[in-house]
């Protein structure tokens, strides 16, 4: 198991491998939001943890397709289902991979990108902590959303499609943390709730997730 | 006999045609009779007006979109656990209707709020949740119009449905949750049957029973489309073989 | 570790296509099967490697021991040789690569990308995987593809060492390895169109 993080890793940090991606595509995204909502510092203020949240949301989205469809194209995927680690430990592993490539670069950026869009003193440790607790769990359902379409064409829009109604719970807490943090306001029922579907996608979806990898499989 | 029995296509589509004729006439006279019933013979709301016998239309809508949801997830379940193809083919024929009361719930309930809120559309928690519903039900149908294998899209769509089942749950505290957050209070709710008088109730269980029978003889009738096709490609896949 | 196959019958895509299949798989033996395309080939090899439920019959003795090489070589470009070949070991348990370098003639290039090697090179070190396996049954699709004469007799050679050491090899392929092993045709075994049952049976 840790001989396939390390292949992830490696492979995702090689030329190509499309690491900082994710993170460039956030930098974009946050910089295009006041051009599209104007400069007002105020406005810009209360929408900055709505919106780092949801471009957050997005960069992990965007490198989802990735997440299986190589190992699916080179055949690698028939020979992991073969070998003799277990299906759901492969793909807990792999959502491991992608959390540690995308969700955490996105969490350290967020604060830096903070300051560009005015956010509140108070938020941005708010912002940090809430998207440090939801982004595995980002990268979890995406890995489920990730097996269902691995063998599909245009898989990639589908794949979209399927997900974010997937993120909606994760993405209405984390935000919600980050927004009371930011106003001033108690944060811990949004962050208990968090880290509760956090802790429950990571306990179940790698079943789910095995499960519809095995039917595609076939 | 077992209930399985009717699992069997060819007993599914001998009962249903059986039944259906009686239901498709039976949805239509206790939809129709409960809307007239509700329209002309119910007085108008002494805050709302007539505005108010949409009702007769949102409720049963909203009512059966959710139901819908409900009964692809147990069709889902027994595909999964036991394997018979009619009822994975139930719950692919549901999905559309379900996305129709859907939309006859949101589309209605705009029509609704516009006089009474002022606004086609709020953020409450239960337009949103609505919302989302709506979103799971297109990923669910789009799914089913990706994969070529009936039997991959059946078990992939089932998973789908039980992993979106528990999220579409999830979603609903979410919501809830999120509207009483930073934003003011829901100034806006319809609780429904809270402010339902008894006068206005009668014409409403008339026509939500018939909306039950619409939804279900439509199910019936998509699924015995849906086994028809399924046949026509045995069929077409058998040629080949012989070929 | 005998493979026994019983009474099989596979589907692909829905429609079968074997029927009544049936044939052990002995220690030190190797088994090739024969057919014309679309005969089922790959569908009975992805099943013996577990990869995909057959329709009915018994698969003994595949549990865990299979080793599987299809169509497609598995290899990652941007790693090198050695690395696609270690991470394979790790993978399976094993540690060794030397004897698989060496085997398949990949020593002088242990340290190329994969990504810069030919197709026959590739395909040398795809198969070169299946000895890192630690497996006793190597499953192979179409092994000799892009394949050249010596590179051919590599791989046969390297199929005896194998049988020699008491594994075995079931094979799709349609050249002549000169392996010590019985030839399968299955085209015999091509599914008949499905009795009706009066149950599911339109749907098969």
């Amino acid at each position: 198991m840790i001989a396939l993080l390390l292949r992830d890793l490696q492979l995702a940090f090689r030329a190509g491998g499309g690491f900082g991606l994710g993170l460039a595509f956030f930098l974009i995204v946050t910089v295009m939001v006041p051009f599209s909502v104007g400069p007002n510092s105020a406005t810009l203020g209360t929408i900055a943890p709505g919106v780092l949240w949801l471009g957050a949301l997005l960069a992990c989205l965007l490198s989802l397709d990735r997440l299986l469809a190589l190992d699916w194209e080179d055949g690698s995927l028939d020979l992991l289902a073969t070998a003799p680690l277990p299906l759901e430990g492969v793909l807990a592993v792999k959502a491991l991979a992608h959390w540690m490539t995308t969700g955490l670069p996105l969490v350290l950026a967020a604060p830096v990108l903070g300051v560009l869009l005015n956010l509140a003193p108070d938020g941005f440790a708010w912002i940090t902590l809430s998207l440090l607790i939801g982004t595995p769990a980002l990268s979890m359902i995406g890995t489920f959303g990730a097996a269902l379409t691995v063998g599909l064409r245009r898989g990639g829009l589908l794949l979209s499609l399927l997900v974010m109604p997937l993120y909606v719970p994760t993405l209405i807490f984390g935000a919600e943390a980050a927004r009371r943090g930011a106003a001033g306001f108690a944060t811990e029922t949004a962050l208990l709730m968090l880290a509760g579907i956090t802790a429950g996608t990571l306990a179940c979806m790698p079943f789910a997730a095995a499960a519809v990898l095995r039917v595609n499989l076939r | 006999m077992s209930i399985w029995e009717y699992a069997n296509p060819t007993k599914f589509l001998r009962t249903s045609a059986r039944v259906m004729p009686t239901l498709w006439v039976a949805s239509a006279v206790l939809i129709i009779g409960g809307l007239i019933w509700g329209f002309f013979f119910t007085p108008d709301d002494f805050r709302q007006g007539s505005t108010v016998k949409i009702i007769y239309l949102h409720v049963p809508a909203a009512l059966m979109a959710i139901n819908a949801w409900f009964m692809m997830l147990v069709a889902s379940l027994i595909w999964v656990i036991r394997r018979h193809h009619v009822s994975a083919l139930a719950a692919k024929a549901a999905a559309p209707v379900g996305i129709a009361m859907t939309l006859i719930a949101l589309i209605t309930g705009a029509l609704w709020g516009q006089p009474m809120w002022g606004t086609w559309w709020a953020w409450d928690p239960r337009l949103t949740s609505f919302l989302v519903l709506f979103l799971f039900y297109l990923g669910y149908v789009a799914l089913w119009e990706a994969i070529d294998n009936p039997d991959t899209a059946a078990d992939l769509t089932s998973i789908l449905c039980l992993v979106g089942s528990v999220f579409a749950v999830l979603s609903r505290y979410a919501v809830n949750f999120w509207n009483q957050g930073l934003h003011q209070g829901a100034s806006l709710s319809l609780d429904a049957e809270k402010n339902v008088a008894d006068i206005f109730a009668y014409p409403l269980w008339t026509c939500m029973t018939g909306f039950i029978l619409l939804f279900i003889v439509l199910v019936l009738y998509r699924t015995g489309t849906e086994i028809r096709q399924r046949r026509i490609q045995a069929l077409v896949a058998r040629e080949k073989l012989e070929a | 570790m005998t493979l026994r196959i019983t009474d099989l019958s596979l589907a692909r895509g829905g429609v079968p296509v074997l029927a009544g299949l049936s044939f052990t798989l002995a220690p030190g033996r190797a088994l090739i099967l024969r057919g014309p395309n679309g005969v089922g080939k790959t569908t009975l090899l992805r099943t013996v490697a577990g990869l995909q439920p057959p329709l009915s019959g018994a698969i003994e003795g595949a549990e865990d021991q299979v080793a599987y090489c299809g169509h497609s070589d598995g290899l990652k470009l941007g790693l090198t040789v050695t690395e696609n070949l270690r991470f394979w070991a790790q993978i399976f348990g094993q540690r060794d690569i030397e004897p698989a370098l060496q085997a398949f003639a990949l020593i002088g290039l242990h340290n190329r990308p994969a990504g810069g090697l030919s197709a026959g090179q590739k395909r040398r070190l795809a198969l070169a995987r299946m000895m890192v396996t630690g497996r006793r049954i190597w499953v192979l699709d179409e092994p000799t593809v892009s394949l050249d004469a010596a590179s051919v007799a590599l791989f046969a050679s390297a199929v005896e060492a194998h049988l020699a050491t008491g594994g075995a090899a079931l094979l799709a392929t349609h050249i002549d390895l000169g392996l010590q092993g019985d030839v399968l045709d299955l085209g015999p075994f091509k599914a008949k169109v499905p009795v009706s049952d009066g149950f599911d049976e339109v749907f098969l």
